[in-house]
């Protein structure tokens, strides 16, 4: 039912499926020198694309630790703070780990950060499921130009942008590509 | 724009997956310590019930509770409804009340149309159930229970068995189930059939025992004695033994198939109560899905800047 996003062509490649990779592996292993291991670590995913990352990234924290981390999808639509000026949009999976959050340090993942609102509404959406120890963001991008005092914890590439540019984040999960992009 | 939800007929394919997916996101509310979402704080939704009814009411309140709108209730008893009062000045009070969405039902076919229509309402209309017309969101919770156990609608054969004439239920299920694009038999005695049923796009049958083994769902309705205004049948028991399901006939169902009510169900007479009770029978979960579809159309109504689905221009 998701609509298929036009590929990105012709446009400046900023992150090629490699550096992607190697961004997240160091997202993973600053995530386990900050908590000091991999115990009581969640990932949630923001969809769409924060939940491949998040599993990305649970799978080299696999790697290097042996342990499994559990990893969820957090939905944040309905705590969106523009959700009365658009029409009603599509719910994506909300999916809690069987463990749930509570006591828990949940590392929230998403692509890009850019003005903040869609962490806030996701700290929100949080609040109705559980109280975790503490939270931590990781964001593949970060391009700047918040508009709350919101920022993130483990960044793959800080990328300074103007207003006018557009990013797009491509995963092969999602997109049958693979990359970040600026036009 | 669209904003109403008075016929099955007025969601599209796509509008009927939409809201299908929608539900399945918001059933796993029912499973959280907090069943609350805020989509709609601050949207008020009236309950305006002019005929009897505990499921449908009760299911629209704990979906506009569950996404925090708040709720009115109307209902015909014990208000001035009952003094003599049209529904146009009903619907002047709603919207002097500020109301978002009306959900209605009443017991003339139409009045939910009468109601979006006249211009005496601003709100968005939500058809609960109106005579023997249509209840669009009984059919949505069946096509949600449906796919829940069958997986997609394509070519599946359903038999809607009883009562034709007088349901709701089978008018708005034969329209959006052959959206869907499932296969819909009709069976009923001659005179349980509506005029015109030919023109439904769907099969029609007088043969019970002909249609089970075929059936990938089976949807009994009860017989609506309180809208019977002659003698449709000879007598309970022929009906029953004709038209009624029991244990022998659902012993020749295949083993996938369902069996659906969509109550208030009468036992021993269009179903018997080891067929209502048995593993087959998906009943009560059908009122589960109830709070999850409505609250799939109530957030796609009014959720956003202006509704994702439905008909009619405003």
């Amino acid at each position: 039912m998701t609509v298929q996003p036009e590929p990105v062509t012709g446009n400046r490649t900023v992150l090629d499926s490699e550096a992607v990779s190697r961004s997240l592996t160091r997202i993973a292993h600053e995530i386990l020198e900050r908590n000091k291991g991999p115990h009581d670590l969640v990932l949630l995913g923001i969809p769409s694309r924060g939940v491949p990352l998040a599993q990305r990234i649970a799978a080299k924290l696999a790697e290097v630790e042996g342990t499994e981390v559990p990893v969820g999808s957090l939905d944040v639509t309905m705590y969106r703070d523009d959700l009365r000026m658009r029409p009603a949009r599509t719910l994506l999976p909300t999916q809690i780990p069987p463990g749930g959050i509570d006591g828990r340090t949940v590392v929230l993942v998403d692509d890009v950060l850019f003005s903040g609102r869609t962490i806030r509404a996701a700290l929100d959406a949080m609040n109705d499921v559980g109280r975790p120890e503490s939270v931590q963001l990781a964001v593949l991008v970060d391009r700047g130009h918040r508009q709350l005092p919101i920022r993130a914890d483990f960044v793959g590439k800080n990328l300074p942008t103007s207003l006018v540019e557009q990013v797009a984040v491509r995963l092969n999960e999602t997109d049958d590509q693979e990359g970040v992009f600026i036009k | 724009m669209k904003k109403h939800l008075l016929s099955a007929a007025d969601l599209s394919r796509d509008d009927a997956e939409l809201v299908l997916a929608t539900a399945e996101e918001l059933r796993s509310l029912a499973d959280r310590p907090i069943k609350k979402l805020p989509a709609l704080r601050g949207r008020t939704v009236v309950n305006l019930f002019f005929e009897d009814s505990t499921r449908t009411r009760i299911s629209f309140e704990a979906a506009a509770k569950r996404l925090s709108a708040d709720v009115i209730n109307f209902s015909a008893k014990g208000s001035s409804l009952s003094k003599g009062e049209s529904l146009k000045d009903t619907a002047l009070t709603l919207e002097a009340m500020g109301a978002d969405a009306v959900v209605v039902r009443h017991w003339a076919s139409g009045a939910p149309h009468l109601l979006a229509h006249a211009g005496w309402a601003r709100s968005s209309v939500v058809n609960a159930g109106d005579g023997t017309h249509e209840h669009p969101t009984q059919a949505l919770l069946d096509a949600f229970t449906m796919t829940r156990h069958l997986g997609s609608l394509d070519g599946r054969r359903v038999a809607i068995v009883g009562d034709v004439l007088h349901s709701r239920v089978a008018r708005s299920n034969a329209l959006l189930l052959t959206t869907l694009g499932a296969e819909v038999t009709l069976v009923a005695p001659p005179t349980l059939l509506p005029y015109g049923v030919e023109g439904w796009g769907v099969e029609t049958s007088y043969d019970l025992d002909a249609v089970l083994p075929k059936a990938d769902v089976l949807m009994m309705l009860r017989v609506q004695r309180e809208r019977m205004n002659a003698a449709f049948f000879p007598s309970v028991r022929e009906y029953s033994r004709r038209y009624g399901v029991d244990a022998r006939r659902m012993a020749t169902l295949q083993d996938h198939t369902i069996v659906m009510h969509p109550g208030p169900m009468i036992r021993g007479m269009e179903i018997s109560a080891d067929v209502a009770d048995s593993e087959r029978s998906v009943i009560v979960e059908q009122v589960t899905n109830g709070v999850a579809v409505r609250m799939a159309v109530l957030y796609l109504l009014l959720g956003g800047s202006q509704p994702a689905i439905g008909g009619d221009d405003a």
